[in-house]
């Protein structure tokens, strides 16, 4: 059996993920974590008659302290063992606000950043202590180099590619498996008000088979879909004083 | 991620809202321009039936949830963007099917209640509306279930509605039992088109499924030639990998012609493949009914100007002479079509207040658009009007408003049920 925790399972991302696990295993137990109870409760039974052994859901809001030092008591009464773990929780702050409200940015950076890493600092313990397990942390595009049309989000998710870098080293000694995953365009409600460059947008389903197969395989870095690789390299490679010119 | 309708023509632009969650769509609704739209599944509509006339469409794809199953009593509730694949990907291993499937499991439930999908099994089944028990209708901002015991004005008008009264969020629908995942078929060629109508009549009595295909080009004596291709629900279970034998009904066409054979020819070597004497064999149940989805896109041969069906249905009395007639037309035409389907459909009669079936036969051809469409399909419309029959919304880019309105009375009852936020471009065209 595959026991899958899903940190904030409601994501488009995250369900189709899921449904891809399911269609590959037909022995897998989930445990789905996120604040909205009604869409877990309906995330729940889609899975369950995709074939799921079991699944079970946990009230949990990442952004609760508390919640966050009792979430793997809470776990671990479910799912003693965690083969994989996925972490996907992030919202994307509108920049402008950001720029004029310093307590939305605070907030916004807080979830993206702060909240996650802290969380994955104590499921890396686990997994450590498991000597087994993969962990699945999806990250952004974004925080391969600041922009100007999203510097809090970019900055946000390059902390947690930053911290996964380290903690991957860390546990490459007990054979744990860590993932950085880095979408690019996807349609999903996160982006649901954005207008986006329609050749560059991918559907959830896309973007989950790369993400499933590439952690099966433990690959450490994860562009989804892969084209993103030679896109975000190119933008890498653009020096600064070309760079600041642009709007992008 | 373009949206447009499956024949790629009429090109009109479309903005496409993408809800994940029911719980999205008031907002989205109210953040667009002007609240206007339509209600849009997969695009497998050819026509402009599933293209706004607003230019905006509330796409339901995204609603793809399993909600409930009843193992027991046999039925599946679902939300409406889920395809109809999706749910036999997940039923079939059970022992359960759908009762009623069309030509593409890339349909939504949305789509197939919006058209009131038929498919080869009509003359048992009747069309995919009979076996909805009930459906969640988004309309005017509230949500209201629809069954023949509430709102059944609503229910009925919904069923074949062309998405016209509302977004269908989610649906309840019967499903049939089933051994396995096979079909057991029958392939019979015949020499011409009457004895498609006794071969029909002989396998409807055992057989579940029946369609042929017909070859449109042939004139003089080899007119109306084709394959009738019969199946039923097999029993035992084949355990050789079946998939790949029955790629050749209809989807091979498309592919040899675009590499060089012309339809003539592609036709005649079709026709002679197939076994002189009735053949029995076993299929999947994914090669017997969709043997197009095997070719991701085929639409795209058509090239930039993408195609047009022409789907036409002849009440019975009228349908021998009437489809004599159209292949006639269609053969001295010279406008071939790649894939030409005749089937029988049955009198069980569909809730629906809009659907397209009549007891008597249908013909679908596809068409390459070119500028001498536009007179052939005035003389198929002439023969059809002329035998009492009519074309399918699914499938139409052409129809008359004159035309629709004659061979759609209960139209006006849909028109006074209509959202009045939604209007398609067929529905502007047809109804003006
Ligand atoms: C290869 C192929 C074979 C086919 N074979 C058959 C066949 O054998 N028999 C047959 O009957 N048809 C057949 N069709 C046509 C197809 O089944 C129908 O056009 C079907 O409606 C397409 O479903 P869709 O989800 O793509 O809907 P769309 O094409 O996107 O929409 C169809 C209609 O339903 C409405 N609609 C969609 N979703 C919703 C919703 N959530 N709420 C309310 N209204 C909604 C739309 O407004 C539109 O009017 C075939 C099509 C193809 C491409
Ligand atoms: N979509 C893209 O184009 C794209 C591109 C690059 C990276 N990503 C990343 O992919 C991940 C998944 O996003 P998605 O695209 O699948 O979008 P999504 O469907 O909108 O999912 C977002 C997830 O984040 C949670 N979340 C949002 N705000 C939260 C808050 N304040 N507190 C706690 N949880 C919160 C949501 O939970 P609720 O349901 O409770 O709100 C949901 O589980 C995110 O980390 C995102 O940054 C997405």
């Amino acid at each position: 059996m595959k026991n899958i925790l899903i940190i904030g399972a409601t994501s488009a991302i995250a369900q189709a993920c899921a449904r891809y696990w399911l269609q590959h295993s037909n022995d897998c137990h989930f445990v789905l974590t996120g604040r909205d109870q009604q869409k877990l409760a309906a995330i729940q039974s889609d899975l369950q008659i995709r074939g799921a052994v079991a699944v079970d859901c946990l009230p949990f809001d990442l952004a609760d302290e508390s919640g966050r030092a009792s979430l793997l008591e809470r776990v671990e009464q479910l799912m003693p063992q965690l083969d994989r773990v996925l972490v996907a929780p992030g919202s994307l702050p509108d920049q402008q606000r950001c720029q004029t409200d310093e307590s939305y940015a605070a907030q916004a950076f807080q979830l993206n950043a702060n909240a996650i890493v802290l969380l994955l600092e104590r499921l890396a313990g686990k997994l450590e202590q498991q000597r087994s397990g993969k962990l699945i942390v999806i990250s952004s595009v974004a925080g391969d180099r600041g922009r100007m049309s999203n510097y809090f989000y970019g900055a946000a998710k390059a902390a947690v590619t930053t911290f996964c870098s380290g903690l991957m080293m860390r546990l490459q000694k007990a054979e744990v498996s860590v993932s950085i995953v880095k979408p690019g365009f996807v349609r999903t409600p996160m982006t649901a008000d954005l207008e986006l460059p329609e050749k560059l947008v991918a559907t959830p389903e896309q973007v989950a088979r790369v993400i499933v197969d590439g952690a099966e395989k433990c690959r450490s870095v994860i562009y989804a879909p892969g084209f993103w690789l030679l896109i975000m390299t190119i933008i890498k490679l653009i020096p600064n004083f070309v760079f600041r010119r642009l709007s992008l | 991620m373009k949206i447009e309708s499956w024949g790629r023509y009429p090109k009109l632009p479309q903005k496409g809202l993408f809800p994940d969650w029911q719980q999205q769509i008031a907002a989205m609704l109210n953040a667009a321009s002007d609240g206007r739209f339509l209600p849009f599944g997969n695009g497998r509509s050819y026509g402009d039936v599933c293209l706004a006339e607003s230019g905006q469409v509330l796409v339901s794809r995204g609603l793809d949830r399993f909600i409930k199953l009843d193992r027991e009593q046999g039925f599946v509730r679902v939300e409406a963007g889920l395809t109809l694949g999706e749910i036999l990907a997940v039923i079939v291993p059970l022992g359960w099917f759908l009762p009623v499937v069309p030509g593409t499991r890339l349909a939504t439930v949305g789509g197939a209640i919006g058209n009131d999908v038929h498919g080869k099994n009509h003359h048992v089944r009747g069309t995919f509306g009979c076996h909805v028990r009930r459906l969640w209708l988004w309309r005017e901002g509230q949500l209201l279930e629809c069954s023949p015991a509430v709102n059944n004005e609503l229910f009925r008008a919904t069923i074949g509605g062309l998405g016209l009264t509302g977004i269908i969020v989610e649906a309840e629908l019967a499903l049939m039992p089933v051994q396995n995942g096979q079909i057991d078929t029958v392939t019979h060629r015949f020499d011409r088109l009457e004895e498609f109508f006794s071969l029909a009549q002989q396998y409807d009595v055992s057989y579940e499924y029946g369609v042929a295909w017909i070859d449109c080009v042939s004139r003089g004596s080899q007119r109306g030639r084709g394959v009738y291709f019969a199946g039923n629900h097999a029993r035992y279970r084949s355990e050789i990998d079946i998939q790949q034998r029955q790629l050749n009904f209809p989807l091979t066409p498309p592919v040899s012609l675009v590499n060089s054979l012309s339809l003539k020819a592609f036709n005649e070597f079709y026709w002679h493949t197939k076994p002189a004497h009735p053949k029995a064999g076993r299929a999947s149940y994914l090669s017997y009914f969709f043997p197009l989805d095997g070719i991701l896109h085929w639409n795209r041969m058509y090239g930039r100007a993408g195609f047009q069906q022409y789907q036409c249905v002849i009440p019975l009395a009228n349908s021998e002479a009437a489809m004599a007639e159209m292949l006639e037309s269609i053969s001295a035409s010279g406008s071939g079509s790649f894939l030409a389907v005749l089937k029988q459909c049955g009198e069980v009669e569909s809730p629906g207040l809009l659907s397209f079936p009549l007891h008597g036969t249908s013909l679908a051809l596809d068409f390459p658009n070119g500028r001498k469409l536009g007179r052939l399909f005035q003389r198929l419309d002439d023969i059809t009007r002329a035998a009492d029959g009519r074309l399918y919304p699914a499938k139409d880019a052409h129809m008359t408003a004159a035309d629709f309105q004659q061979a759609y009375p209960q139209w006006q009852q849909l028109e006074a049920l209509r959202d009045p936020a939604i209007c398609s471009h067929f529905w502007r065209r047809v109804s003006a």
